[in-house]
């Protein structure tokens, strides 16, 4: 049985800030839940010592010369801004009035 | 109709070079087909004339001064919508970034620009490359020319039906979990996913960044090998950049010899699960391989049962992560519901509007997937599984020099068959995604008509950074299959009504 209940569907979807409708709240924990229990063999596979694998080809330690280079303006980086004032981006308000 | 549009790019890259065609009348004659056959398949989510004719006509006047030019000098292309272009919109098939002009080229873009290939427009994908149809494009899907009413394969299938349709010699596309080789298999064109870092990312809207590569879509396998060669090399933008050189792929394309080469055919991506006729082109393949000189052994690869598991793991546990710079902030769209809503409100409202249902669902799971208490169970062991594949290739290479497989089980499916059964959709990558996963370039070619006569194709898989041998297989295969077939396979492909 899954464990993707529409709570949980709820509680993810706002820790990635998306609204979510109660259509797609039942939907997506339907979905989930098929595409989460596909996936449970997976713990299986790697019950021995595997390390793990972030990266295809690893590298390390990639810099480039410490050299300045051309960057876009300050104008050109609020140029596809929703909204902008006094050359930064302007937002709503961070914290509740409460 | 100009018949200009029906050759070969390394054809007509030779008459550019000769002065046979300008660049102004091969774009136009592009430009022209756009116009007659792209309301029907709805390859481009924006064309740009004016761009392309006046690239086209610098190189012309460049070209008449008597400058040396890059090889593929003149010769137009399409380019995949999630590569960003200063002059033209990028959405990345997304309704959040309706209308945004990015500040930057992609590097890849500046490279075809610096080697004068006119950028004829920007080719339709799946939301953020997320998906096998286009279906999940917010701007409606691409039609496979093969038949208007079946998928082009996704997320590129903008890029392969453009080819297919012959309103480009060539197009890019990008590659997460086969996004450039299924469109390629059921549209009966080449694409070739590159070794994880031979081309640059730099200005490719990220979806999935451990797995992510830029690569060419064609319709023979020496004019993929040509646009290989213009888009690979170091890219100090891009920290994942391969810092060697891989040599040329056009040379690699044009030894046209296979003899004494070991070709694996992977046990596990083959038999069950696989259509009968995919099965007997791929079958008659390996003859014809085998007639070349080629030996064919068998090799199993047993971890790639997890794959498609480890894939829808790691793939939205990244894309959760690279997508939340949509964030209503500093492009793309606001949304602002009523009242006083705080920034947080903002967001969530946007990304809602903005959103696509497969889009939402792969930034629900792998919030999941990385949420902690499940972050060991889920995401922790796709990346042991990464390694296990990874152990499964360095077997298979060790008795064979390209592994074969059958790029996908299946022909293309009609519209809407899967839409709403993510997992039957997951299940076209599963030949593709461990290229994806090991980092090693793949080739899709054209392999035959199969079921539903419809193409049907064969992957090539090769060690990292031995693209070459993909190449080189593959213009030998190539090369059989049109002696066999009097043609090439895209002349197989029924004429397309074309508008006046």
């Amino acid at each position: 049985m899954s464990e993707i209940t529409p709570d949980l569907v709820r509680h993810l979807a706002n820790l990635a800030r998306i609204d979510v409708t109660d259509q797609e709240v039942d939907l997506f924990a339907g979905q989930l839940g098929l595409i989460v229990d596909s996936m449970a063999a997976i713990k299986e596979a790697v019950a021995g010592d595997v390390p793990a694998t972030s990266h295809p080809i690893p590298m390390a330690n990639v810099y480039r010369e410490d050299v300045v280079e051309p960057s876009l303006t300050q104008a050109q980086a609020l140029s596809a801004a929703p909204d902008s004032a006094d050359g930064r981006f302007r937002v709503h308000a961070i914290l509740d009035e409460e | 109709m100009s018949e200009l549009i029906y050759k070969n790019a390394s054809e007509l890259a030779q008459m550019l070079q000769k002065g046979e065609v300008s660049s102004v009348e091969l774009t136009q004659a592009h430009l022209d087909r756009t116009a007659a056959v792209d309301g029907a398949v709805h390859s481009y989510l924006h064309v740009g004339p004016e761009a392309a004719l006046a690239a086209a006509k610098d190189v012309d006047r460049r070209r008449a001064a008597g400058e040396k030019l890059h090889e593929l000098a003149g010769l137009p292309i399409a380019v995949k919508d999630n590569l960003t272009t200063t002059d033209a919109p990028t959405t990345s098939g997304s309704k959040i970034l309706e209308g945004w002009i990015p500040q930057y080229d992609s590097t890849v873009v500046k490279k075809l620009r610096e080697a004068g290939m006119p950028i004829l427009g920007k080719t339709n994908l799946d939301e953020f490359a997320m998906g096998s149809s286009t279906e999940f494009s917010a701007y409606g899907p691409s039609k496979n020319p093969w038949d208007l009413g079946r998928i082009p394969g996704g997320s590129g299938g903008g890029s392969s039906s453009v080819v297919a349709s012959f309103q480009a010699p060539l197009a890019i596309g990008s590659d997460t979990g086969g996004s450039i080789r299924y469109p390629a298999f059921v549209t009966g064109t080449v694409g070739t996913k590159p070794t994880y870092g031979a081309v640059s990312r730099y200005g490719l809207i990220a979806l999935a960044s451990s797995l992510d590569q830029v690569g060419p879509v064609s319709r023979n396998v020496l004019d993929a090998a040509l646009l290989q060669d213009v888009i690979a090399g170091h890219d100090p933008h891009d920290s994942t950049s391969l810092p060697e050189s891989l040599g040329s792929m056009t040379e690699a394309a044009k030894k046209l010899d296979v003899k004494g080469m070991r070709i694996g055919v992977i046990k596990q991506l083959s038999g069950e699960g696989f259509q009968p006729e995919v099965s007997a082109r791929f079958n008659e393949s390996l003859e014809l391989l085998k007639n070349a000189g080629a030996e064919i052994v068998e090799v199993s690869c047993p971890s790639f049962e997890y794959a498609i598991a480890a894939y829808y793991l790691i793939l939205p546990a990244e894309a959760s992560s690279n997508l939340a710079k949509f964030d209503s902030v500093r492009f793309g769209l606001r949304v602002t519901p009523e009242g006083a809503p705080t920034i947080e409100r903002v967001m969530a409202a946007t990304r809602e509007a903005g959103f696509g249902p497969e889009v939402k669902r792969r930034i629900i799971l792998g919030t999941y997937a990385l949420s902690s208490g499940y972050y060991d169970a889920y995401y922790g062991a796709a990346q042991k599984v990464r390694t296990l594949i990874q152990r499964d290739f360095e077997a298979a290479f060790a008795k064979a020099d390209v592994l074969v497989s059958p790029t996908a089980p299946a022909t293309a499916f009609k519209f809407g068959e899967k839409l709403e059964d993510p997992l039957a959709m997951y299940l076209n990558d599963i030949a593709t995604i461990p290229a994806n996963l090991a980092g090693i370039p793949g080739m899709a070619i054209p392999n035959g008509i199969a079921e539903n006569n419809m193409p049907s194709g064969i992957q090539l898989l090769a060690p990292a950074r031995e693209d070459a041998r993909l190449y080189q297989v593959g213009a030998v295969l190539e090369k059989m299959h049109e002696e066999v077939w009097g043609k090439r396979m895209i002349d197989f492909a029924p004429m397309l009504e074309v508008k006046n």
